[in-house]
Order: C-alpha cells, then sequence, then structure tokens
C-alpha cells in the first residue's frame, strides 16, 4: 500500500532532483553545463524506453527509430519546408505518436524475443531509410539546422537555442514535465496494470483488462517521449545525422535504465548521466574506453542487479516510485 | 426463472481427446453450484470455456441473455464473470493491496478505490496483511487473496477453481462460511475435490465425467445415484454421510 507519507516524500524528491538541477545550470562550468544539457535531454529518451520496458516489461530493440523519428521530424521540416522551431518541434512528436502507433499495431502480435527482433526490423528499415532518402537526409553526413533557424521570436525578444543558458533551460524544461509525467502514470492505475501485466499478463486479462489496448498505449506513449526527446536534441544541438537512427542508440536507452533501475522513474537520468560520464573520463585515458566501460557495467550487474535505484528501492528506501 | 448461464452442445477438443463433449448446462441466478468429478473429467476445461480463457470447439454459452461464444476473455469479466485460478495465480512481487486494487479499480471509478480495495480486504479477512507482499504470504492468505480479487470484480458470476487445495480444516471452515456470504449476492460455480466443502456449501452438484455431464441433482440425489457412486464417489459418501 502507498502510504500518504510515501508519496509526499516522493513528489518532494523529484521537487529537489528538478530544484538542483536549475541549480547547477548557474554554477557549472561551461564544459559540464554543456554535457547535462545534453544528458537531461537524452534521459527523456531513456524515460521513454522506461516506460515500455521497465513497467510493461516489454524489450524493445528499435527505440532509435523513435528518437530519430523525432530528430528528422523536426529537422527535415524546418530544413526543407522552412517550419519555425515550433512547428517543427510539434512535427517531430506527432510523427513519433504516428510512427509508435503503426509499429505497436503490428509488433505487439508478438511476445518476447520475436518482440524484440520486429522492433529491430522496422528500426533497421527506418535506419536504411534515412541512408536511401540521401538527398533529403544526407545520411550519415547529417544535416545542420542553421543556426539562424534555431530560435523563437517572441515580440522583441529573441529566444536563442544555441545560447548556453537557454538551452540548458529548455532541455530542464522538457526533462522535469517528463519526469513528472512519468512519476504520474507510475502511480496512476495504468501505470498499476502495465506493472501487473509485466509480471503476469494471462492473470491480468482475468481482471477484465484488454491487455492489447494497454500494452499499445504503453507503446505510444513510451514512443512520443522518445520522439520527443529526438525532436528537441535537433532544434538544441543542430544536428541530425543517420547514426542516430543506427543500432546502437537503440541499445543505449536499454543500458542507461538498467543502469539506473528499470521502472524507477529517476533510474533512467542516473543512467544515462553515469554512462555520458564513464565513457567521458575513460577516453581521456585511452582509446579503448568501452573495456572499461565493459567491467564497470559487469561490477554494476554483480552489485546492483536491479539498476541504482531498482536495488536501492529493494533494500533500504521502499517508497522511491 | 430464466438461468444465469447456459451452455448449449458446448465441446473442445484438444487433438483427438474430446476435453469437453458436448455440454448442455444451465445455472439459475443465486445459485451455488458445485461440479465434481474425478481428475481429467473436463472441469477446468469446462469453466475455461464458460470464462473465455479458451475458445469453444463448438457449442454455444448464454450468459444472461446473451451470447458470449465468441466474446474475448477481458470482456467476460466486464459482464460479471470473475475466475479465480487453480493454481494460485496472484501477482506475487506486488503487495496484497495492490493485487486487490488492479481488480477493483477498473470498473469501480465512482467509488474510492482505497474503499473499495480495503473492504475486499476485510470480507477476506487480509486487511492487516495489506502491506505484505503477496508472493511472500502463507499459502493460504494467497487462496484467500484470490477470492478477495474475484470479490472485487463485483461479479455477477464467480467461479472458484478448487479454492481449497492445500488449505488447513480451519481455513476450509472459515472458507465455507465466506462462501456462503459472497452468495448473498452472486452466483457461485465452484469446482471441488473436498466432499465436505462440497455437500455444506453446493444446493445443486453436477458430475462430469470424460467431458460429459453424467449426473445433476441435489447433494441427496447425487448421493443416492449408484452411477455416481460406481464412476467416482466410492467411499466418499461412507466417509461425509
Amino acid at each position: 500500500m502507498k502510504s500518504d507519507m510515501g508519496s509526499g516524500k516522493a513528489i518532494a524528491l523529484h521537487l529537489v532532483v528538478i530544484a538542483g538541477l536549475f541549480g547547477l545550470g548557474f554554477i557549472l562550468p561551461e564544459y559540464h553545463h554543456g554535457v547535462l544539457a545534453r544528458v537531461m535531454v537524452l534521459a527523456v529518451f531513456a524515460m521513454g524506453y522506461n516506460i515500455l520496458f521497465g513497467y510493461a516489461g516489454l524489450l524493445s530493440l528499435g527505440h532509435a527509430m523513435f528518437f530519430a523519428v523525432g530528430l528528422y521530424g523536426a529537422g527535415l521540416t524546418m530544413i526543407h519546408l522552412g517550419w519555425g522551431a515550433p512547428a517543427g518541434f510539434a512535427a517531430g512528436v506527432v510523427a513519433g505518436a504516428v510512427l509508435a502507433l503503426g509499429v505497436g499495431v503490428l509488433a505487439l502480435r508478438t511476445t518476447g524475443v520475436a518482440f524484440m527482433i520486429v522492433t529491430m526490423m522496422f528500426s533497421q528499415v527506418f535506419y536504411l531509410l534515412t541512408l536511401y532518402f540521401s538527398a533529403w537526409t544526407r545520411g550519415d553526413e547529417g544535416l545542420v539546422i542553421p543556426q539562424a533557424r534555431r530560435g523563437l521570436d517572441l515580440g522583441a525578444m529573441r529566444l536563442d537555442f544555441t545560447d548556453p543558458m537557454t538551452r540548458y533551460m529548455l532541455a530542464l524544461g522538457l526533462f522535469a514535465t517528463v519526469l513528472l509525467l512519468t512519476l504520474g502514470v507510475a502511480r496512476s492505475g495504468f501505470g498499476r496494470v502495465l506493472v501487473a501485466i509485466r509480471e503476469n499478463e494471462e492473470r491480468t486479462k482475468m481482471l477484465g483488462y484488454d491487455t492489447f489496448a494497454n500494452k499499445l498505449s504503453a507503446v505510444v506513449l513510451s514512443g512520443t517521449f522518445c520522439a520527443t526527446a529526438g525532436a528537441a536534441y535537433a532544434l538544441l544541438f543542430g544536428y541530425v545525422g543517420s547514426t542516430f537512427a543506427s543500432v546502437q542508440y537503440s541499445i543505449f536507452p536499454l543500458l542507461w535504465v538498467l543502469l539506473g533501475g528499470a521502472a524507477t522513474t529517476l533510474g533512467p537520468f542516473l543512467g544515462t548521466l553515469f554512462m555520458y560520464y564513464v565513457v567521458d573520463i575513460a577516453s581521456g585515458y585511452t582509446s579503448a574506453y568501452m573495456l572499461i566501460v565493459g567491467l564497470l557495467l559487469i561490477l554494476l550487474i554483480l552489485y546492483f542487479p536491479k539498476g541504482v535505484l531498482g536495488t536501492v528501492r529493494e533494500r533500504w528506501l521502499r517508497w522511491l516510485p | 426463472m430464466t438461468p444465469l448461464l447456459t451452455t448449449h452442445g458446448l465441446s473442445r477438443d484438444f487433438g483427438g481427446l474430446k476435453a469437453v463433449d458436448t455440454v448442455d448446462f444451465s445455472l439459475l441466478p443465486g445459485e451455488i453450484r458445485a461440479i465434481i468429478g474425478p481428475n481429467g473429467a473436463g472441469k477446468t476445461t469446462f469453466v475455461s470455456l464458460v470464462c473465455g480463457r479458451i475458445l469453444p470447439s463448438a457449442g454455444r454459452i448464454v450468459f444472461d441473455g446473451r451470447d458470449i461464444t465468441g466474446l474475448p476473455a477481458h470482456k467476460r469479466v466486464r459482464l460479471g464473470i470473475a475466475y479465480t485460478f487453480q493454481i494460485t495465480s496472484v501477482f506475487a512481487r506486488l503487495s496484497a493491496y495492490d493485487n486487490v486494487a488492479l481488480a477493483f479499480q477498473r470498473a469501480q471509478s465512482g467509488r474510492s478505490v482505497h474503499a473499495g480495495v480495503m473492504e475486499a480486504l476485510e470480507r477476506t479477512g487480509l486487511a492487516g496483511r495489506a502491506k505484505e507482499t503477496a508472493g511472500a504470504m502463507a499459502y493460504g492468505h494467497q487462496r484467500l487473496l484470490e477470492v478477495a480479487m474475484g470479490l472485487a470484480l463485483k461479479p455477477r458470476l464467480l467461479i472458484l477453481d478448487e479454492p481449497t487445495q492445500g488449505l488447513s480444516d480451519g481455513e476450509i471452515a472459515g472458507f465455507i462460511a465466506l462462501v456462503r456470504e459472497i452468495a448473498r449476492d452472486a452466483t457461485v460455480l465452484l469446482i471441488e475435490h473436498n466432499m465436505h466443502v462440497v455437500m455444506e456449501l453446493a444446493q445443486r452438484i453436477t458430475v462430469m465425467e470424460a467431458g460429459r455431464i453424467l449426473a445433476e441433482g441435489t447433494p441427496q440425489e447425487i448421493r443416492d445415484n449408484v452411477a455416481v457412486q460406481e464412476a467416482y464417489l466410492g467411499g466418499a459418501v461412507e466417509a461425509t454421510s
């Protein structure tokens, strides 16, 4: 049973994290300031992945397509159709929702390993399309959204996304929104049904739930969050390339979520942050940095089998959402 | 009185095996009905056809005047058919409270989920264990939790598949009282091996053998039925009469 005290603590913790990140925006040195802005956007990608993998228990190996469809949805409309930043952003988000609905309807006919393969195949098709239509996407090389387009005119004032502070605060705003939405989902009846499907789908059906419809909602919500991260990435960092559609960008969110703790609200952010810095620091010492990353991952799995926050919740803080 | 549930020529084959073979069955509202029969008689397959976990090879199922033969399981639950599993099938990693809340929250948006959940837990005597993780509870309590989940669905027909299996004598006595209370506002269909429970609770008994209905009647009629004694009851009659 969720006691009221536990839920009060949980909400307070999330607000403290958001306030802490806001404060850091004013004191961090330039380099880490930039890193954290990027990590917050990528954490939105991870949080989207967590909805489907952590809560509903569906392991997708194709989430790169959702991030990338947001990225291209914003980038292509802005570059080729001359759309403004808000319209481009909206295009990315909507494209993500539509793609997730289509892929979900087809991929959810399968479960388990077949679901992993089917989502991966869809994602590979998307990746190959970004290469095939290189006349518009310029494939691997990618597109750069001109600096002049990455901003928003509000009357006399101009919001310039290339300005580090503006970029940081916009990333934080998006991160905070998706984090609180995830908390809302986790604590809602819908979240409880997703967990029930993960634990025992047959039983959930016999409680009167249309498990297909619930799983499809989870895919659409998950895909939309990931596409939102992609669209924001295009606007804030200005680069749109097919690398983001490649299979490694399907693996990353899985790793981030596993590291931080699946089905925890803050785990995806923690995992993304940790992984980013491990790669960053290790690559400063050796070109074989993936070896160090691999060793660290093994240690983490040994001592934190449910990810950092998942293990903390299991052993010490039962109220952690 | 119009029956709540009827089946017409209901059959289900598994390969060459006729697990349920042209069964015509009917159940009146408010009744407590027991289905008995030797292992492999088709009892669980029969109730699984009723609740939609498996689909029939032939025949029709009518619930409350509506043909539900092709309806998916979750929609039958919404019509008021609740099934509690033979093999305990609670959500092991969730709390008892969350287990019942899952059953309760879907249809009962008007009422507070908390009040409804606690009511179902109280009726099954589990209110003090709301916070316990379901998988860590004693077996008897997990069986009761199954029943609490069934109750929280506010069913019109509650199907209990061997609910007393593995319970102690004391727990069985409490269980009999609970089913009597449930039957005041729901129809109960009970698969049960324990003849004491069957004779105590059932108003009518259906005996199945090899996928067919062998006999049907009041507990007294079933006790006196020679064919039933030969097929199934044997020494059990002496033991309970």
